[in-house]
């Protein structure tokens, strides 16, 4: 054993598999340690509210290829669960420490648990590991008779789907007018409602669930605010999600359930609020003043900025006399209901979406958010073709709506994007949930 | 052997489902389904997929990995 620890990565999901890559990559050769609250390696979350719960896919299947030679101790089956960061060193939850030199962290996120009361009645699942996809599986192989999914964002329409795909009744239950209307406010969201309509989903808009009761250990029913009851022997609770970094702030970094709060680079802040240059953050977990929103500090809880994150977390950790800004304009996918669905920017705030190709009448277009005259977001619905070209439109703040010399480009349509009144509470959690792929 | 494709690079070309039709299947107007997990047998078509993709979407655990992972 040499005298240096080398590098230490909590969290052995995407982002960490990443970074790890790319210290490797970026030519780091020494010690390498994985730590991981899974007993497995690192697998893709994505396929779980979709090919897993349809039964195309075994759990298992999931697993990510590993790009490059690693040459890591693997630690799983162990949360990190304190830090301590004079001594430089980690404990995880058999009592074992760490040391490390540097640090990265990325330890995402984990679902939201149902806030109320049932929450531990047999039925009522999350979506968020393979473990709870294979549980939820089985459930829905029975199959139940009637599914409750609550909360109409992205992992709940594509569970709603996929009960659909299996012939099991389903209602989803949501405060909003439409589905994701907070992400891409009711306009938009129309298009998920009517695909909803065609494919049999009972949409219980404008409603909130109170309460889960059971009988006999087993969900029965969901009692509602309004005083009504949806009968259901299967609820998915589909929230979004929250961090466990109580650990980190007890280390003196700045987090709470919302994040850990880094600078520009992708370095956890301490609390008197300088970076650490030995402690990195990436993935769902790391909250940073995005330079592309000038300055503005958010978590992007989706696929790719895990993985262009943790390689510029990685970068810092190996340059620290070089250390370089974040940009990133956030993107997701979604496929549910035979649609393809693709994003680009925050449609959060837009005033005004034009409807730049297609037609919304068939459900396949490309609409492009705008504030104040400029281009903030796009939205695709199987027209996934032209959304690079607004990607770039978008990124360098173009403004609206955006033309491109697009020879298919109709007569553009303004509209008003339809978002929901802010809700109360702290606007910091506000943020938070807005990028989520919840 | 494993696979993932970035599925916020891919547009959709179908390229991929010509060089590997059993591992790669368009559904719809424009959505990829994989098999993450194909047999090893699967590889040279899968690695010609992976050639063929305009967006370079497609990523796979190279042959090599095992030997070469060891500590
Ligand atoms: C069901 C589902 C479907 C999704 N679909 C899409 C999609 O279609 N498109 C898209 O863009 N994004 C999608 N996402 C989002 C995407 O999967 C996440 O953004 C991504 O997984 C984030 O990676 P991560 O490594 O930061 O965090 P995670 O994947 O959450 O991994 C964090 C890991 O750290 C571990 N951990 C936590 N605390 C500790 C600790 N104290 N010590 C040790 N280990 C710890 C966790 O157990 C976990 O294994 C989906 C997410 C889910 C859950
Ligand atoms: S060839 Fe590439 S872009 Fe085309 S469908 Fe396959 S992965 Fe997607």
């Amino acid at each position: 054993m040499t005298g240096d620890p080398g590098i230490v990565i909590v969290g052995a999901s995407l982002a960490g598999l990443r970074g790890a890559e790319a210290l490797r990559e970026g030519g780091y050769d020494g010690p390498l340690t994985l730590v991981g609250d899974e007993p497995y390696r690192p697998y893709d979350r994505p396929p779980l509210s979709k090919h897993v719960l349809a039964g195309e896919l075994p759990p298992e299947a999931t697993a990510l290829p590993q790009q490059r030679p690693l040459r890591a101790h693997w630690r799983l089956g162990q949360p990190a669960t304190a830090l301590d960061r004079t001594r430089k060193a980690i404990r995880l939850g058999d009592g074992s420490e760490v040391p490390y030199t540097k640090l990265l962290i990325a330890t995402g996120a984990r679902a939201r648990p149902w806030p109320g009361e049932g929450a531990h009645l047999a039925g009522v699942f999350t979506i968020r590991g393979r473990d709870d996809a294979a549980a939820l599986r089985l459930a829905l192989a029975r199959p139940p008779k009637h599914v409750l999914v609550i909360g109409a964002g992205l992992i709940g329409c594509e569970a709603a789907s996929c009960c659909r795909d299996l012939g099991v009744p389903v209602t989803l239950a949501d405060p909003n007018p439409t589905p994701l209307a907070r992400v891409l406010g009711t306009l938009v969201g129309g298009t998920i409602v009517e695909c909803l309509r065609r494919a049999d989903v009972a949409y219980r808009a404008g409603t909130k669930v109170r309460a889960l009761m059971g009988e006999g250990g087993h969900v029965a029913g969901a009692h509602l605010h309004d005083g009504g009851l949806i009968e259901t022997d299967c609820v998915i609770v589909a929230l979004g999600a929250v961090r466990d970094t109580e650990w980190l702030a007890q280390g003196g970094l700045r987090a709470d359930a919302g994040g850990l709060t880094c600078d520009a680079a992708c370095r956890a802040l301490t609390r008197a609020g300088d970076p650490d240059p030995d402690i990195g953050a990436a993935g769902d977990v790391a909250r940073w003043p995005n330079p592309l929103y000038g300055g503005r500090e958010m978590t992007v809880e989706h696929w790719g900025n895990a993985v262009e994150q943790a390689a510029h977390a990685a970068r810092s950790l190996l340059r620290p006399d070089d250390p370089r800004p974040y940009r990133h304009l956030p993107a997701f996918w979604s496929s549910q209901f035979g649609i393809n669905i693709k994003a680009v920017g925050l449609a959060e705030g837009a005033d005004a979406v034009a409807i730049v190709q297609g037609d919304r009448a068939a459900q396949r277009y490309l609409a492009v958010y705008g504030r104040s005259g400029r281009s903030i977001a796009a939205v695709s619905f199987d027209q996934a073709r032209w959304l690079p070209s607004y990607a770039d439109r978008i990124a360098e703040g173009a403004a609206f709506p955006p033309i491109l010399d697009a020879t298919d480009q109709g007569r553009v349509e303004i509209l008003a994007p339809g978002f929901p009144p802010a809700r109360p509470g702290p606007a910091a959690d506000e943020r938070m949930r807005e990028m989520a792929h919840v | 052997m494993r696979v993932v494709v970035d599925l916020n690079r891919c547009q959709g070309y179908a390229q991929c489902c010509y060089a590997a039709p059993d591992s790669f299947e368009l559904r719809g107007h424009e959505i990829l389904f994989y098999d993450p997990a194909p047999p090893d047998e699967a590889r040279p078509r899968i690695e010609r997929a992976q050639q063929a993709c305009p967006v370079r979407a497609i990523s796979i655990e190279p042959a090599s990995l095992d030997r070469e992972d060891a500590l």
